[in-house]
């Protein structure tokens, strides 16, 4: 069984949900990125997304752009994901999930990568610029390898598309919870829970839901339609506002504290925007409304 | 059978749709529209209508007898240069040509608004216009860096009614304005369309461009054979993403007596580093969702690019091109910034045409290529667009280059 897999049942059998953390690799140097990873899941994260830096993100908002830009700028290179894959395996035992968008995985190739990934220990990956129907060789490669190949569903996912993930994916299937790039919200789409009652309904692997995921309002609102949230941006964001390692660990285990309890059993019934969005909180999540491009 | 086979998801090994989820019901849905509108004759018509009466098509070819005069030492005897100009379309480039078609395809699509990427301006203000014309709200996304080299094309198209969202993530050009449409993109995928402006992007985008530019080719099959009773030897094209250039070859395609020539940008030199030469200098991988060759570095980090020209200062290249180049169809030299700005005032000195940037690195070629032709060879070189937007930074540049002088 694999760790995802394991991790999904144990909480299916106490009516848990996951809370995955997102981090980029490097960010602010790889160290720090490290200890903070370390940080995030002693704080009770269930799994980590560890975000490989890209010159390119499509699919991300400034938020995750400037991570990545911070990385590259303190000298990440590709070689240092799967090191602190190692390094992370070596002393956590939650899954550890590869997030890069596709040019890296062909620079590599597909096959080298996989089998890299898992040889340091790691348990699965996400490639967001790569739908179904172009993963056929990664995906081939992440089962040799003994891989999860996770795949996205977004609100604009035909029924048809859903089906082909189910039919591609394993570990979990990641639900855009926006038709946007990621980066914290204050309020998530009212459709997010039609949009996850059809994933459903069509997709029997675990469902979790990221992009625009940041406040504990939000968790609890999702708690009822989901078996895991992402958070990234809303983390992140912790780091570009410096303030020295310590107090960066300070907020973010905070942070994963504060949405942690809001998944907790017994708190579906959250009402939504009832969450606790203290001051500092407002602050950092992004004032735009999820329309608005980034400039 | 008919006529019009489905549109290519690839191109030998390049090309495909490397995109966020998202979007992937948008490709499939623009797809369709398009490949329902290639056989509506009403669409075709109004099209055509729009292109005669209203872009001023055909553009002539016009036979560079001077222009080959001052060539003469590299030239073959008998040896006639046309030039397809391209830069007397309204709004001055061959841009117009894709703009007017997307934006049609944007109505049919029943969107009300569309969004575009600008290097050089010419996309974002031939996209402005289309808009206008048409009454569809009109947001381009422009570098902050190609804002000021190209500061009279920003003005048109805020004079056109469009905004132009100034650019500041990573080079500031091209590339990242390129980005940043995707992503508007990805949060407006229901209400917009994204009219891109090359042949490049996922799937159909790339055979969607080439189609639409695919009058200039046709056009000048047209012109030479009225011209010269037969076939061109060598069709020359300047290639950033390559829309003018592959809207030139592909009728051609079919026909190997034809030479093609794609002219990238060298800027400093490709030995430099500094230059926008993707398919002389890049390798295989994947940028704005499509398989081509992309200037990357070994964990395929995309590399900026360098050029003189805004318009071919971008890291990767159309997926047909990539194929053109694997299979040899079609041959790629690249020249630089400074063999381009002589490329410039060659033209106007012999021809009184100003060339945009980019076209005249298709100019500056024909030293290079003129000599690989046989006597008597007649050939065409695509003017892209006029130069008009180029003089203010052309002029800084040749004051500068005089020094004191």
């Amino acid at each position: 069984m694999s760790r995802l897999e394991a991790l999904f049942r144990e909480l299916s059998a106490r009516d848990g949900r996951a809370l995955i953390a997102y981090l980029a690799v490097g960010d602010p140097d790889l160290e720090t990125s490290l200890r903070l990873a370390e940080v995030v899941v002693d704080a009770g994260a269930d799994a980590l997304e560890l975000g490989v830096p890209y010159s390119d993100p499509l699919a991300d908002g400034p938020t995750i752009q400037a991570a990545g830009q911070r990385a590259l700028a303190a000298g990440f290179r590709l070689d240092d994901l799967f090191r602190a894959v190692a390094h992370l395996r070596a002393r956590l035992s939650v899954p550890l999930l590869a997030m890069t968008y596709v040019n890296p995985v062909l620079q590599r190739g597909a096959g080298r990568f996989a089998a890299e990934l898992a040889r340091a220990g790691g348990d699965g990956l996400l490639v967001p610029d790569l739908p179904p129907e172009e993963a056929g060789e990664l995906r081939a490669a992440s089962r040799e390898a003994g891989l999860d190949f996770i795949p996205f569903l977004a609100p604009t996912s035909t029924d048809e598309r859903m089906r082909l993930a189910a039919e591609v994916g394993s570990g979990f299937v990641y639900c855009v919870s926006v038709t946007g790039v990621t980066g914290a919200r204050r309020r998530l789409p009212a459709e997010v829970t039609s949009f996850l009652a059809r994933v459903r309904a069509r997709v029997p692997l675990p469902v979790a839901v990221g992009f625009g995921v940041s406040t504990p309002a939000s968790a609890a609102r999702l708690r009822p339609c989901a078996d895991a949230i992402v958070v990234g941006s809303a983390l992140v964001a912790e780091i570009g506002r410096g303030g020295g390692e310590a107090a960066v660990a300070r907020r973010m285990r905070r942070r994963v504290r504060q949405l942690k309890a809001a998944l907790a059993p017994g708190r579906a019934l959250a009402r939504p925007g009832v969450g606790v969005v203290d001051s500092v909180e407002a602050a950092e999540v992004d004032s735009r409304k999820p329309s608005d491009s980034d400039r | 059978m008919d006529a019009l086979a489905s549109l290519p998801a690839r191109f030998g090994r390049f090309g495909g749709r490397f995109v966020p989820e998202t979007l992937v019901p948008a490709l499939d849905e623009l797809a369709a529209a398009y490949e329902e509108a290639r056989r509506d004759r009403r669409f075709q018509r109004e099209l055509a209508r729009l292109l005669a009466d209203y872009v001023g098509r055909p553009t002539p070819l016009w036979e560079a007898r001077r222009l080959r005069r001052a060539l003469a030492s590299f030239a073959p005897r008998g040896l006639r240069i046309f030039l397809k100009r391209e830069d007397l379309n309204h709004t001055g480039a061959h841009k117009i040509n894709n703009a007017l078609g997307q934006a049609l395809l944007a109505k049919r699509l029943g969107k009300r608004r569309v969004i575009a990427e600008t290097g050089a301006g010419q996309h974002g203000v031939a996209t402005a216009t289309a808009a206008a014309l048409l009454g569809l709200r009109c947001d381009v996304f422009m570098g902050e860096a190609d804002m000021r080299r190209q500061e009279l094309n920003v003005f048109r198209m805020e004079l056109l009614g469009a905004r132009v969202v100034p650019v500041r993530t990573g080079t500031k050009t091209l590339k990242d304005a390129t980005n940043e449409a995707i992503r508007e993109w990805v949060r407006s995928v229901r209400t917009t369309h994204y009219v891109i402006g090359s042949a490049v992007g996922p799937h159909p985008y790339p055979a969607l461009v080439r189609d639409l530019q695919s009058v200039i080719g046709r056009e000048v099959r047209e012109q030479v054979r009225a011209a010269a009773g037969r076939l061109p030897d060598a069709l020359v094209a300047c290639v950033g993403g390559g829309s003018n250039a592959i809207g030139l070859f592909h009728p051609f395609l079919g026909e190997p007596g034809v030479r093609l020539f794609g002219v990238e940008a060298a800027g400093e030199g490709v030995a430099t580093g500094r230059h926008a030469a993707s398919l002389t200098a890049g390798r295989f991988g994947v940028l704005h969702g499509a398989a081509s060759y992309v200037l990357q570095d070994e964990d395929g980090q995309v590399r900026p690019a360098h050029s003189i020209s805004a318009g071919l200062d971008y890291p990767g290249v159309g997926p047909e091109h990539a194929h053109l180049r694997e299979t040899g169809r079609a041959e790629y030299l690249a020249v630089t910034d400074e063999e381009a700005l002589s490329g410039f005032r060659l033209l106007a000195e012999t021809e009184g045409i100003v060339p945009a940037l980019e076209s005249a690195h298709a100019v500056a070629a024909l030293p290079r290529i003129l000599p690989r032709l046989g006597e008597g060879a007649l050939v065409v070189v695509c003017i892209s667009g006029r130069g008009d937007k180029d003089v203010p930074a052309v002029a800084d540049r040749l004051r500068g280059g005089a020094g004191a002088g």
